[in-house]
């Protein structure tokens, strides 16, 4: 029973799936964006014919194909937890999973596996066109195999296009559109993969920089530059734009998570943005949470609201407001939807019980309701709530929101500035008499993995308590096994992935320093 | 029939000079992958992730039921 969970295995599970989703994204956002940097090469290869590029693309593919080689498969990993750690969560979402990720295995392997082996046996192999094609359908089926993990994700954050099953407790779809074109995805989709597309080109200018720092390669280091500068520079602003419509969905469909970001606790009109603060506990406490004050705040007045409604003094929620109901400005209270949960669960309950007895009249008029779009809007929507003991247990962490929020905006700014540097730049053709920038692009690597790591501790730790909005919190998630075993694995992950990454680190490292062959 | 079996033996021979004359960057990329998978699915995914709900019952209606008395904590 969900009561005589041990704390410590959830615990251990959130950790070994942080652990392992982690360093999973170590390796993705690269191949995402590097493919494409790749074709954007070849292509300039193809186009002009000029020897040079082709060198430059088969310097940065061999790059990539360390990347792919190490990374491939760490994935695969998380479906191991899901059925294991996670069993209640994979019965529950039932075929709304299977179907996106079955499409993403059949594109990874036929797409990837392909044409990844024409990219790096067919040079001098097939034709000049052929090849290219095949990198432009490593790069797509790269970046589609991204979509159908991130449609995924994003039903998480907003569970659209399903019917509950009474009969087998699982969610069926009913769209498949819906599931696809849910706002949340397409959010998720182009926010995330354009921020593979400037980590890739942040690691090319990098690497570049660092050609040019120590005066070697340095035509190849210019043009590489000019590529990754240019796609990076485009791919921030996108980032920009992609993160700022971001807000927007979230603070309708996850308004906690929004409100915990900016550490707003009272909802206001005309709200400001925080650039920077340090937020600090207080003595005031929401049930057993404390509430966190924010000091040194520095604001952009009215811009949070007007990226949540589009007016400089449209209202924004607070936490406060979320958790205690706000009829004024129509928001329930979490205590009211903790009971139309349990209003949800309790019919659940007497149609398993009423089918159990044999009651088929009173079965089929609960099982009914589950396909009742009044009990459906109203009731169920609510179902995970009915699982909470108090309403403070809807807050996420704030500290850990407000800061790498501020981490991934931040970072994000500075690399549209470093990309238009690298750039202009580039053009004056003074790129190796700023020695200062060739510097910040080299230092700026890790910090470009920094950004997009905050990007998801946003994103999944902002979701807490949910691992279904709405729907199913963590800890009804969790598979009744013992905690001992998820720390077993939990440290088996950490060895194998730090071995991939130190051998990544270490043959990369050893084939920059040989730099290009052909 | 003749020209389908010269196209396999063309694809075969793509991957055979590739894999014959693969750089040393490479084999280790090929070493790390083939004993990557060794230890995920021969290791971790047998001694370690057994699927919870499939190994302790054996139909989905079973599952179906431990699940709603998750869910709804009867019984």
């Amino acid at each position: 029973m969900l009561e005589n969970l041990d704390l410590s295995l959830i615990d251990w599970s959130r950790a070994q799936f942080a652990l392992t989703a982690i360093y999973h994204w170590l390796f993705v956002p690269l191949t995402l964006g590097l493919s494409f940097i790749l074709a954007f090469m070849e292509t300039i290869y193809v186009r002009t014919g000029d020897e040079i590029w082709k060198k430059i693309t088969r310097f940065w593919m061999t790059l990539f194909g360390i990347n792919f080689a190490i990374g491939v498969a760490t994935g695969i990993i998380l479906e191991f937890e899901f059925g294991t750690n996670w069993s209640n969560y994979s019965w529950f979402v039932g075929d709304i999973f299977g179907a996106p990720l079955a499409i993403e295995g059949i594109l990874a392997f036929f797409l990837e596996s392909t044409f990844v082996a024409v990219m790096f046996f067919g040079w001098n192999k097939v034709s000049k066109k052929f090849h290219l094609a095949s990198t432009w359908l490593v790069a797509i089926g790269a970046n589609l195999s991204a979509l159908w993990i991130l449609v995924a994700n994003a039903w998480m954050e907003n569970p659209v296009g399903m019917h509950f099953n009474p009969d087998t407790a699982r969610n069926e779809m009913n769209s498949f559109w819906s599931v696809l074109f849910n706002p949340v995805a397409i959010n998720k989709f182009t926010h995330t993969v354009t921020s593979g597309f400037l980590l890739a080109s942040i690691f090319v200018i990098g690497i570049s920089a660092w050609y040019l720092i120590r005066r070697r390669e340095e035509k190849m280091a210019a043009k590489s530059i000019m590529v990754a500068g240019i796609f990076g520079l485009v791919s921030s602003v996108l980032v920009a734009i992609t993160g700022d419509s971001s807000a927007r969905i979230i603070s309708k469909v996850e308004p906690v998570k929004f409100a915990s970001m900016e550490a707003l606790y009272n909802g206001k009109n005309n709200a400001g943005l925080t650039v920077i603060g340090i937020v600090k506990e207080s003595d005031e406490k929401i049930g057993e949470k404390k509430v966190h004050d924010v000091d040194m705040r520095i604001q952009i007045p009215g811009l949070l609201s007007v990226m949540t409604t589009g007016k400089g003094n449209g209202y924004v929620p607070g936490i406060k407001d979320l958790v205690n109901g706000n009829p004024s400005k129509g928001i329930l209270s979490v205590a009211e939807m903790m009971e139309r949960g349990k209003y949800a669960r309790k019919i659940l309950a007497d149609y398993k019980m009423s089918k159990e007895v044999g009651d088929d009249e009173t079965a089929a008029r609960l099982a009914a309701k589950f396909s009742d779009k009044d009990f459906v809007d109203n009731y169920f929507r609510y179902f995970g709530y009915s699982f909470f003991s108090a309403p403070w247990q809807a807050i996420p962490s704030v500290p850990v929101l407000f800061y790498s929020f501020r981490i991934m905006v931040g970072l994000g700014f500075f690399f549209i500035l470093l990309c238009a540097l690298a750039v202009w730049f580039w053009k004056r053709d003074t790129l190796k008499k700023n020695r200062w920038f060739l510097w910040l692009a080299l230092f700026s690597i890790p910090l470009a993995y920094i950004a997009s790591e905050s990007g998801w501790i946003v994103c999944e730790m902002g979701r807490q308590p949910w691992i279904i909005q709405n729907l199913m919190p963590v800890n009804v998630a969790v598979s009744n096994i013992t905690s001992s075993s998820v720390q077993v694995t939990f440290f088996l992950f950490a060895a194998l992935f730090t071995g991939l990454l130190t051998a990544e680190v270490s043959i990369m490292i050893r084939q920059i320093k040989n730099g290009p062959k052909h | 029939m003749a020209a389908a079996g010269r196209f396999l033996k063309k694809i075969f021979m793509f991957y055979y000079d590739g894999f014959r004359t693969l750089s040393s960057w490479g084999r280790q990329a090929w070493l790390i992958i083939i004993i990557k998978l060794f230890i995920m699915f021969a290791i971790l995914r047998i001694f370690f992730f057994h699927d919870f709900l499939r190994t302790k019952f054996s139909s989905d209606s079973e599952r179906s039921d431990y699940v709603i008395e998750q869910l709804t904590g009867n019984k």
